[in-house]
């Protein structure tokens, strides 16, 4: 069993896992503390006969003293998680290279789609495979969550990465692997009777091998290279959708 | 205890019947109500000597569009049962006949026939539904089985009758039910494995037939009298032809589809999906820029 | 401040006592204690029937698709020759969080406890509006009724979860449940209603029925935590009926709330839950954090150490509470930014639950410890909500949520807080007041046999729950094999299941304690405990209208131990200061 937190391979991780062992250390101190004081006061304080406990009705500057060290740890680690958050959730946090990959969950499969031979996502040539996610490693990745059906939650964990995708919704999703090698895609918000088995295979490439994947992926449907925007893509009825990327980025992650 | 919080749940949905959508007990409920049905009413008698039968063949004009091939990767235990690639089967055409074809008696039937008391098999093998086109008559046992060692889930989709949405874990597992009203189709679906499905026909009496791979159906044993006979295909959609049994006649009528009526038709279930543009929200993009 | 609060007239303590029927005294009762009684009957059975669903949730997760012993009782609708089916096990899920939260947790503190003891401990002789209160439990019976019932309507119980996000739970395509999750909404409204109704009666009567003397700074902690619970629930139930009925009608009337057709939001949904659910989570532990500071001074012989931080505390959680509910959202798809502003308040909050540990400990501090049944499990409400609350600074953290987020190291921090927290500081309670309630007191070896026991298995199930956690494995899944990082988990889950059946064994040991000492346990004295507040210096059990006599209050809530009083370790609320005279506080 293991222990601890799975491998990390996400270029972010790291970020995380420090988090994680900050506040394993904060909390571990508050609780050696309390728990082996509150034995030991249960033991040297049991009660024996003819004893009287000491009156008290508290100290002011203890209560001042405990109020103000967990405030400052508070306030400290509030500060600390706020950057590392705002580096890998943030808005702006995506890199501005990226490859860009549609997700789309429904009860209860994976549908990732793939921009086609002309490399735009939202165009009549790319392809959807059902369950297995490709890309290539060290290439900061930027996946379009969509969700059809119910909540799903878009998790890797040796990516480190957990975002629910909501039916109305389109919500960007970074990451950057440092290896390649074949990890599983989990649904982390109940979806249903089929929840528990809603996965999908996750293939992180070399960035060649990733290239020859795609040429494989084009040449077997048939494509000419020649794209036009989908309809669906044009029929996009939000104002500000169309014309510009960046409404796109604002949309999505806004709203509530 | 069970019995009893029957008890408490009969109090309790009375109340409740507000809220529950509509729709009588009879519904599509849980009892297969096969034997009862066999109680109720005699079958109507039809003279041998004057039945008469409907047979035919259905036509397929042109090029069928290609099968896509399905990957099962994902799922070998299916995937082992396709020994050369899997492809899709909505369309299921030979020697230009098209297979897999609800055919029915769509109107001119006044008897009203009791629920066989045999029930009809939905099989799940392979991660696929056998059959793919099926019919049952109201209220007939539907025995849904599942013969692969992972999950299925069955979740029917009709529109007058009352849906169901259940699962089979196992190998072997068995859950029978019916369906209170007529309805052409039904669509079924396994949502675990989106290649999956299938279409049920739920028609109140025995005059249908699902073409076989060589395109042909009968449909016997049919009074005589006046009938509209429809074929429906699950994408080159619904045609009708009017026909008149005569005395102990066996009538032909053929039925001919084409690729371009496909355009009518539902979309598949199953195909992979393209990442749809919700009327807010939208992903032109493109590689290289993840927006300002 | 006022000190004498003037006895509210028209309460006459004569009139009670001509003889009522057996349905007005025990059935339809208006009576605080009696209601308080049947309230504490009905949770326990509720209490039972959750325990009884996360047993068969833990032989599934332990014995993946192997028929459940006695499962052949079972409809194949729900696990056909008693294999469970997913969709049953989602159910389980539900129904489980649903019961234990709103029927056993939130009953057990607010709807026993605040009835019994409000009254008693502010020295009124009832409720302010005890048909109100008849009322308020005759709700809550029909609530379980219908959410029990659900299980056996076409589709099962609701199966989104005891949080039902939408669309799931709006979308009986989606779910296969419909009538189930209706249920489920009507018994939730029932019971939103009925906490309404009792949280008016709380405050009403805190504010207005105090008896001569018990100004606010002598009230006891328990009635301070009771006070502040129900306003927390007047306020946050509205939200919640609310969020509920829209939920009713997107499922049968085709609106569009949280469906996002026709521009609705499923986030809405989580907003509106979570603005509840949040308080609510408050509403769990408060009335316990104030079971354990009564218990704990009691036990200690000390008054409750910095009574007036613990006051603060109570009231600085209950603001604090309502600002803090997007942490249940940050990888919601919510804007991150709002992230932020939610993670900094939610870390704020651990510094009010630390003053209390922190002055909970002082109480201990040189005390004298009586370490009875009650007091153990008051000691180990400390040890074990610590736990919760620390693990509570993990997910509080945003971006450590990212990979935690549901996952078990969830199931476990919300078990070590409403298991570990409050149903600890329930059960010392329910040792403690009993020999109030019924005149008789619990075994104590019993008792303390049922501490041991509950406090080991309780920490083997749940302790492994945070490395599974943080092994990555999700919640609410049916069967975790088939997830490559979780591969070897299989082992954990056979500690945590064995474990969680010893748990549910040690209840038993409760529940005989329980019922036989009701008939066979030794006649209690009127203060078994010598405790200082006001329900203890009235007959065990006490009469109907409370008081022989009308008490005045002339002392704190934990006068224990006092130097001056050389006689004994305590001064009762009420004891005359002309008989002795300590310093006021």
């Amino acid at each position: 069993m293991n222990w601890t937190l799975p491998e990390n391979i996400a270029t972010y991780g790291g970020k995380i896992d420090a988090v994680f062992w900050v506040i394993t250390i904060v909390t571990a101190i508050a609780f050696v503390l309390v728990e082996v004081g509150i034995i030991w006061f249960t033991i040297r304080y049991r009660q024996r006969e003819g004893r009287r406990a000491h009156y008290t009705h508290g100290d002011k500057n203890l209560e001042i003293l405990w109020t103000a060290i967990p405030a400052l740890a508070m306030v400290v680690l509030g500060i600390y998680s706020a950057g590392v958050w705002a580096d890998i959730k943030g808005r702006e946090s995506a890199p501005a290279e990226s490859l860009h990959i549609g997700v789309r969950a429904k009860q209860f499969e994976w549908n990732v789609t793939y921009a086609g031979a002309d490399e735009v996502l939202g165009t009549n040539d790319d392809f959807t495979i059902r369950n297995q996610l490709h890309f290539p490693a060290n290439e900061p990745i930027l996946v379009w969550l969509e969700a059809e059906d119910v909540l799903h939650s878009f998790f890797i964990p040796q990516l480190r990465v957990k975002q629910d995708a909501v039916p109305g919704m389109t919500i960007p999703v970074w990451f950057e692997a440092t290896r390649s090698g074949e990890f599983q895609i989990g649904c982390a918000e109940l979806c249903g009777l089929g929840h528990y088995r809603m996965r999908a295979r996750v293939f992180i490439h070399e960035q060649a091998d990733y290239e020859a994947w795609v040429g494989e992926q084009i040449a077997s449907r048939g494509q000419t290279g020649e794209a036009e925007e989908t309809e669906l893509a044009t029929a996009a009825s939000a104002p500000e959708a169309a014309d510009e990327p960046a409404s796109t980025h604002d949309h999505s992650a806004g709203g509530m | 205890m069970m019995e009893r919080i029957r008890l408490w749940t009969t109090v309790a949905a009375v109340g409740l019947a507000w809220g529950c959508g509509g729709g009588g007990g009879d519904a599509g409920g849980g009892e297969p109500a096969a034997g009862d049905g066999g109680d109720q009413a005699a079958a109507p008698t039809i003279d041998p000597a004057t039945a008469g039968a409907i047979t035919g063949s259905i036509a397929f004009e042109g090029d069928p569009p290609a099968a896509q091939p399905i990957d099962m990767s994902e799922e070998p235990d299916c995937a082992a049962g396709y020994a050369d690639g899997v492809t899709t089967q909505q369309v299921l055409v030979s020697n230009g006949q098209l297979g897999n074809v609800f055919v029915y008696v769509k109107e001119g039937l006044s008897m009203e026939f009791p629920a066989p008391s045999q029930p009809v098999v939905l099989d799940q093998q392979n991660c696929r539904y056998h059959p793919h086109v099926l019919g049952v008559q109201v209220d007939q046992s539907l025995q849904i089985q599942n013969s692969d060692p992972v999950l299925h889930n069955i979740n029917t989709q009709p529109t007058t009758n009352r849906g169901f949405n259940i699962s089979q874990p196992q190998q072997g597992m068995q859950t029978s039910r019916d369906f209170g009203m007529a309805e052409v189709m039904i669509p079924v679906k396994c949502d675990v494995h989106g290649w999956m499905n299938a279409y049920i026909g739920v028609v109140d009496h025995p005059y249908f037939a699902v073409s076989a791979a060589d395109g042909s159906y009968s449909i016997p044993n049919l009074p005589p009298g006046e009938y509209v006979l429809e074929a429906w295909h699950e994408l080159f959609g619904a045609q009708t032809a009017n026909v008149t049994v005569g005395d102990g006649a066996t009538m032909e009528v053929g039925f001919t589809f084409n690729a371009g009526m496909a355009e009518n038709a539902v979309v598949p279930l199953g195909e992979p999906l393209v990442v749809k543009h919700a009327s807010d929200g939208s992903l032109t993009t493109v590689r290289g820029s993840a927006g300002d | 401040m006022a000190t004498i609060v003037a006895q509210p007239t028209g309460v006459p303590v004569v009139e009670e006592h001509h003889e009522m029927s057996f349905i007005r005294k025990y059935i339809f009762s208006t009576d605080h204690k009696v209601i308080g009684i049947q309230f504490l009957f009905l949770s326990l059975f509720f209490l039972l029937v959750g325990g009884l669903l996360a047993m068969m949730m833990r032989w599934q997760l332990a014995w993946p698709g192997k028929a459940m012993p006695f499962g052949g009782l079972f409809p194949e609708a729900m696990a056909p020759g008693g294999i469970m089916l997913p969709e049953f096990y989602n159910s389980l899920v539900t129904m489980h969080g649903t019961f234990m939260v709103f029927f056993a947790i939130m009953l057990l503190l607010v709807g026993v406890y605040a009835n019994y003891l409000i009254p008693l401990q502010i020295g009124a002789p009832d409720m302010a509006f005890p048909r109100l209160n008849m009322i308020s439990f005759w709700l809550a019976v029909p609530a379980g009724v219908i959410a029990l019932a659900s299980f056996a309507v076409e589709g099962g119980a609701a199966g989104a979860g005891w949080t039902s996000y939408a669309p799931l739970s709006a979308l009986p395509e989606a779910s296969g449940v419909s009538l189930g999750q209706q249920m489920w909404i009507v018994s939730l409204v029932i019971l939103g209603l009925s906490s309404i109704l009792g949280s008016t009666n709380y405050i009403t009567t805190v504010i207005n029925m105090r008896a001569p003397g018990m100004t606010w700074m002598r009230l006891p902690l328990t009635v301070w935590a009771l006070f502040i619970t129900a306003i927390l629930a007047l306020l946050a139930m509205p939200v919640l009926s609310g969020a509920l009925i829209m939920l009713l009608f997107d499922q049968t009337l085709g609106t569009h709330f949280f469906l996002p057709a026709s521009g609705g939001q499923p986030l809405l949904w989580q907003h509106l839950f979570w603005f509840f659910g949040h308080p609510e989570v408050y509403i769990l532990i408060l009335p316990a954090m104030g079971f354990a500071s009564e218990i704990l001074a009691v036990g200690s012989r000390k008054p409750v150490f910095g009574y007036k931080a613990m006051v603060g505390a109570i009231i600085a959680i209950a603001f604090l509470g309502w600002i803090v509910w997007g942490h249940h959202m940050f990888q919601s798809g919510m804007n991150p930014v709002l992230g932020t502003t939610f993670m900094v308040s939610t870390l704020v909050i651990a510094v009010p639950s630390a003053i209390k540990t922190f002055n909970w400990m002082g109480t201990m501090w040189r005390g004298n410890l009586h370490l009875h049944s009650p007091m153990l499990f008051a000691i180990g409400f400390v040890m074990l909500f610590v736990i919760g609350g620390l693990s509570g600074i993990f997910m509080a953290s945003a971006p450590f949520d990212i990979f935690i987020h549901d996952t078990y190291f969830i199931v476990a921090h919300i078990h070590y807080v409403l298991f570990g927290g409050a149903l600890f500081a329930i059960f010392g309670a329910i040792y403690y007041w009993y020999p109030k309630m019924f005149g008789r007191m619990m075994s104590e070896r019993w008792g303390k046999i049922h501490f041991g026991l509950t406090f080991i298995f309780f920490n083997l199930a749940f302790f492994p729950m945070h490395t599974q956690g943080l092994a990555g494995m999700m919640r609410r899944l049916y069967d975790t094999s088939g997830y490559t990082h979780t591969a070897d988990i299989q082992d954990t889950h056979l500690l945590i299941s064995f474990s969680a059946f010893a748990l549910f064994a040690s209840g038993a040991i409760f529940a005989f304690n329980f019922f036989w000492s009701m008939f066979r346990g030794e006649r209690a004295p009127d203060n078994p405990w010598n405790a200082t507040t006001l329900e203890w210096q009235t007959p065990s059990p006490p009469k109907h209208g409370n008081w022989e006599e009308a008490p005045v209050v002339y002392h704190g809530p934990h006068e224990y131990s006092h130097p001056d009083v050389t006689d004994k370790d305590w001064l009762a609320q009420n004891e005359r200061p002309d008989v002795v005279s300590p310093a006021r506080h």
